[in-house]
């Protein structure tokens, strides 16, 4: 079994949010970068498949040499392969249509992407994939068994989930719940040492036109103190909540 | 041309995020100059859209079984059957899952997260949350045809009566190769996507057994129950109680907040909520600093004060 894992490079999930030149681009200065967590779940998965199933897992990102290093953590967790398509992608379908690109030349049963990305929170590419591909597709997987060509998986839902089957080759939006926490790798010693000799192959795009251009962003408002109120005085938190924020 | 929205129903009936997305397609209609158009399916009062705007409801009667591939179909026929140049979504799970494959299909221009009407339609101008509700980005769409998730809470109802045609619509739909085995989902429960007040315990609950106390509250006002991510993690409460970045995300009018310290990670996952209290006796816990509204005190004194407080509330005002 052949596995692609998509690995998003964002920013750690307490980085302070800026912008820089005129409010059109993301403030990378001291920023950490980490797999994103949807990502992560979805390559502890495919690490799962490769240790019990003898699958290959390859891992892919579309941006800059920057990206690296987080594709180095994915081989140091225990990927076989990283590709690195070398463009800025504008937006998702660009994103998609590279990815596809690498799928449609190199063949795969089980195309891994996270729900969505923690730092443009699209939610699109696996989608777009599954779309493009023409491949069967389950969102916000919480359950994936493969037997042969077919799987079952379990999709959640608003308010409950329900189970599939499916025969392969198959896209999944990954979540948490996907593997346990307790089952997420920190990259050891070895990992990290043998992660220097796996192959990063470095691929030129597409060139694909985008479809949508993020222009200029901001940032929320400042929000006002908070009103306490003393706990023998619920009476008084009632009357904010009926009165002045009126949400009962 | 027209403005096209997926209404949703749930066991033939809409959804309240349905009757906020015709409102937020009736905006964009307006500002289009044309007709709003719905489509649904199996939905058993259509008529209900015709408040919020919709000149033209297309109705589906099959599937049967939500199916992403099989609706992203529906959708997209009838977007070319209408000429539909705006198509707006919500951003239910069911219609996050299907919204890529119908913008793949018609070349639309696709975004998410969008929190108001389109700032301007020529160029093509929304504003959309990014960063897990961090920041905004204003996205310029430059396709013919173009797709928008409203986010959830983001516009509101309002009302706009019309008279709206009803006609039956019988979409080409493919089989698919994905069956559905089984499904499991809580009939009397609200559920977080869906509730207007949620109510969210963390580790200042001390255990599970003690979860009677969010449990109260939450019936008290008819709010979903939630939890932090270490709850969820310990095993105190399901994953699919966890709200925060990697858990579910929140946007109701009212979020209380018992015992929850306030991570980063969670108050990302939050942050759409539009009143946000918190009950900590920890007063530097840093959700005081994102909070509306605060308690310092005791969870086990507060919650059921609040509990008794908030019935005879109810008593004096029904």
């Amino acid at each position: 079994m052949k596995i692609l894992v998509c690995i998003s490079h964002v920013p750690d999930t307490t980085s302070k949010i800026n912008f820089v030149e005129n409010n059109t681009q993301f403030d990378t200065q001291g920023v950490q970068y980490i797999i994103n967590p949807n990502d992560e779940f979805g390559l502890t998965r495919a690490m799962w498949f490769k240790e019990k199933e003898g699958a290959t897992v390859d891992v892919i990102n579309v941006g800059g040499p920057a990206t690296e290093s987080t594709l180095r953590k994915a081989l140091a967790i225990g990927a076989d392969n990283a590709i690195r398509i070398h463009t800025e992608a504008l937006d998702a379908t660009q994103v998609a249509k590279e990815i596809v690109a690498v799928i449609q030349e190199n063949g795969y049963d089980l195309i891994i992407a996270g729900r969505e990305s923690i730092d443009y929170n699209g939610g699109m590419v696996p989608g777009m994939i599954a779309a493009l591909t023409g491949m069967n597709y389950l969102n916000n997987c919480i359950r994936l068994e493969i037997e042969g060509q077919n799987a079952t998986a379990v999709r959640e839902m608003d308010g409950g989930k329900e189970t599939v089957t499916t025969p392969l080759p198959l896209v999944i939006g990954a979540q948490k719940g996907l593997v346990e926490e307790s089952d997420l790798r920190i990259p050891n010693m070895r990992g990290i040492m043998m992660a220097r000799k796996k192959p990063l192959s470095v691929l030129e795009p597409q060139h694909g036109d985008a479809q949508v251009q993020t222009i200029a962003y901001e940032k929320p408002a400042p929000k006002g103190a908070v009103k306490l109120v003393e706990p023998e005085n619920i009476d008084q938190l009632i009357s904010l909540l009926h009165n002045e924020a009126k949400v009962i | 041309m027209s403005v096209l929205v997926y209404a949703e129903s749930e066991k033939g009936q809409l959804k309240k995020i349905a009757l906020e997305l015709a409102s937020f397609g009736r905006a964009i209609a307006d500002q289009l100059n044309t007709d709003l158009i719905a489509i649904t399916v199996n939905c058993d009062n259509n008529e209900l859209l015709g408040n919020y705007g919709v000149n033209e409801i297309l109705t589906s009667s099959h599937p049967e079984e939500f199916n992403a591939q099989q609706y992203a179909a529906i959708v997209k026929d009838a977007a070319q059957k209408k000429d539909a140049k705006v198509i707006a979504v919500s951003s239910s799970a069911d219609s996050r899952y299907l919204a890529p494959l119908a913008a793949v299909e018609l070349n639309a221009g696709y975004v998410t997260n969008v929190v108001e009407a389109p700032l301007s339609t020529t160029p093509f101008h929304v504003k959309r949350s990014v960063f897990t509700n961090k920041a905004f980005g204003i996205s310029e769409l430059n396709t013919d045809v173009k797709m928008v998730g409203l986010s959830k809470n983001a516009f509101g109802m309002h009302e706009n009566p019309t008279t709206p045609t009803v006609t039956e619509f019988s979409p080409t739909v493919n089989n698919s190769s994905m069956e559905i085995a089984s499904v499991d989902k809580a009939n009397d429960q609200v559920t977080i996507a869906d509730a207007e007040i949620v109510v969210s315990g963390g580790r200042g609950l001390k255990g599970p057994e003690n979860w009677h106390l969010i449990e109260d509250l939450a019936s008290t006002l008819g709010a979903a129950t939630a939890c932090s991510k270490p709850v969820s993690d310990m095993g105190w409460r399901p994953h699919s109680e966890h709200v925060g970045q990697t858990g579910k995300p929140v946007a109701s009018n009212l979020y209380i907040a018992v015992g929850v310290s306030g991570a980063i990670q969670h108050l990302a996952g939050i942050n759409a909520s539009k009143v946000k209290v918190v009950i900590n006796s920890d007063p530097e816990a840093p959700f005081f600093k994102a909070a509306d509204y605060g308690i310092v005190g005791d969870a086990f004194e507060v919650v059921p004060k609040m509990i008794e407080k908030l019935k005879s509330f109810q008593a004096e005002n029904t």
